[in-house]
């Protein structure tokens, strides 16, 4: 079967002279929707950065849609980690929706109603509609965390990658935002999510690939997200709590 | 014009210039960088004058360009190798103009080129160089070239208004839409060498400074709205650049020194009395938790 949209080949990257990633070969199928799971300092992150060319791989390499990545950019979305952007920057929320248009709009060109209005819908979608002309700085986090989402839906992407957006929200946000990844999912589009949550992962996601700055397992949920393979990218040191599926992550280093 | 209308439209064309340059040095978060490349024209201006033997604008213009981009491009080179921001920033800058400070001493020192003129600047003597230009006459050479820059970068602010937003507010994305960051922090870098040199004859390489952070930070604290704050930044500027002189006449004073004053003025009435982010309006209506 060679229909997969992603194809990552022996990809290493490093951070601060450390090697972070190294040999991570993997392939997604289209229409998956995949939570990359791993304790910190996996490489999570640097492995959607790395595959973005926003971190510099030391080597191997990554493919689109059988492309490399300057050629398919516009059909990725990505969502950074909420953390990474300035709240206090003045803008306020539809402002910021719309940014996620600025590569359709094109040079020496401003934003038109038309593109207004579709970051509004977006908006509106996830439940922010009230919200448009808010500062961001006033948005709570869960709220940032949507009008990110927003920004991502308004790109109407193919293929998504988004860092943590489940990480600091309320429920709410939580329950709007898989039905997002849901939706998508459901409408044909691949979508990759950095996630830090061990107990949801089986019921949020149909994938996981479990990393420890290499590919330890990576498959359908219900087959690879056993006991056994948490404990090997966790370093065995993982209590469970009981013997199904509610366990602790204890901090290592 | 008179002279006193000489200064004082020199005197807020640094205000104007700085204030709108300013307002995104602020949210790119490099106001060091502001203090780095107004020391480093000082090399640019002074290999200038060593290559062409004269002190006028177009020279001092591309001399401050090359500078202030061998300043971005070293600083950018050193974090590679891991050093931070502030200590790459520290070490390219202060030797840079080290460079330009043992030049002037060996090699150009005269009476248009001194160390003491580059740091301070002299306005008042602005008016006394002046070059004949068609339709309008006599025009002090630095208010001429004030009025150029203040069009470039009025210019390229308009003309790349969302790509200045989006990679000042989230760099991340805005590569991965494909807009090119690196080239953007250039371009940036360039406007803020070049606003820096324009102001150079009037006001020198530390009151550049204050002309370029205070503005600004004074006006992010008055709105929430980008359009909104290049408008005041602007404003804060000239109002500054203005009280400076009348208090410098006043007191009899450095009017570079006033105006960098009459900024920190401006700020403080900010600090107190904006209605958001002011220590009087937190006090009447404290941020919800």
């Amino acid at each position: 079967m060679d229909d997969a949209i992603i194809k990552v080949n022996h990809l290493a990257a490093s951070y601060r002279r450390n090697t972070v990633l190294h040999d991570v070969s993997f392939e997604i199928q289209p229409g998956s929707l995949t939570g990359i799971v791993g304790p910190n300092g996996a490489g999570k992150s640097t492995l959607i950065k790395t595959m973005l060319h926003l971190h510099p791989p030391l080597k191997g390499s990554v493919r689109f849609f059988g492309l490399p990545f300057k050629k398919v950019k516009k059909r990725i979305g990505y969502v950074p980690q909420r953390g990474s952007v300035d709240w206090e920057f003045p803008t306020n929320a539809l402002d910021v929706v719309t940014m996620g248009l600025y590569g359709q709009i094109g040079w020496l060109k401003n934003p038109s109603n038309l593109h207004k209005k579709k970051a509004y819908e977006a908006l509106d979608k996830m439940g922010m509609a009230n919200y448009a002309n808010r500062q961001i700085s006033q948005l709570s986090g869960g709220q940032q965390q949507r009008v990110f989402l927003a920004r991502a839906l308004v790109q109407d992407a193919d293929l998504y990658f988004m860092d943590e957006p489940l990480a600091g929200v309320d429920a709410a946000t939580e329950v709007a935002i898989m039905t997002i990844l849901k939706d998508l999912k459901d409408s044909g589009k691949t979508v990759m999510v950095v996630h830090h949550d061990l107990q949801t992962v089986k019921g949020y996601f149909d994938h996981v690939l479990l990393l420890n700055r290499t590919v330890i397992s990576h498959g359908k949920t219900n087959d690879v997200y056993t006991k056994e393979n948490i404990a090997k990218t966790y370093g065995g040191d993982l209590r469970w709590m009981r013997e199904e599926q509610t366990h602790v992550v204890h901090s290592i280093e | 014009m008179s002279y006193t209308g000489w200064i004082i439209l020199t005197a807020s064309l640094v205000g104007l210039t700085c204030g709108l340059i300013g307002v995104f040095l602020i949210l790119r978060k490099m106001a060091m960088m502001a203090d780095a490349i107004s020391h480093t024209v000082l090399l640019g201006i002074v290999i200038a004058y060593l290559i062409t033997n004269e002190l006028n604008g177009p020279h001092m213009l591309v001399g401050a360009l090359l500078a202030g981009l061998l300043t971005a491009v070293l600083i950018q080179w050193l974090q590679t190798f891991n050093i931070q921001q502030d200590a790459a920033i520290g070490i390219v800058f202060t030797t840079l103009f080290a460079i330009g400070v043992v030049l002037i001493a060996t090699s150009v020192g005269n009476a248009h080129l001194d160390v003491q003129h580059a740091l301070m600047g002299e306005i008042t003597f602005i008016p006394f160089n002046t070059i004949t230009l068609p339709l309008v006459g006599n025009v002090p050479q630095a208010t001429a070239m004030l009025i150029i820059v203040f069009f470039i970068v009025l210019f390229f602010i308009l003309v790349f208004y969302k790509e200045w937003k989006i990679t000042s507010f989230d760099p991340a994305l805005a590569a991965s839409l494909g807009i090119p960051v690196l080239l953007m922090h250039y371009l940036f870098m360039s406007l803020v060498s070049l606003t820096t040199v324009a102001s150079f004859d009037a006001v020198g390489a530390i009151m550049v400074v204050a002309m370029l952070i205070t503005p600004a930070a004074s006006a992010y604290l008055w709105t929430d709205k980008l359009s909104i704050m290049l408008v005041l930044s602007g404003s804060f500027g000239v109002i500054s650049a203005i009280l400076g002189y009348y208090l410098a006449a006043w007191i009899d004073t450095s009017i570079s020194g006033s105006m960098a004053f009459a900024t920190g003025i401006v700020f403080l009435v900010s600090f107190i009395f904006s209605p958001t982010h002011g220590l009087i309006g937190k006090y009447i209506k404290p941020v919800k938790g």
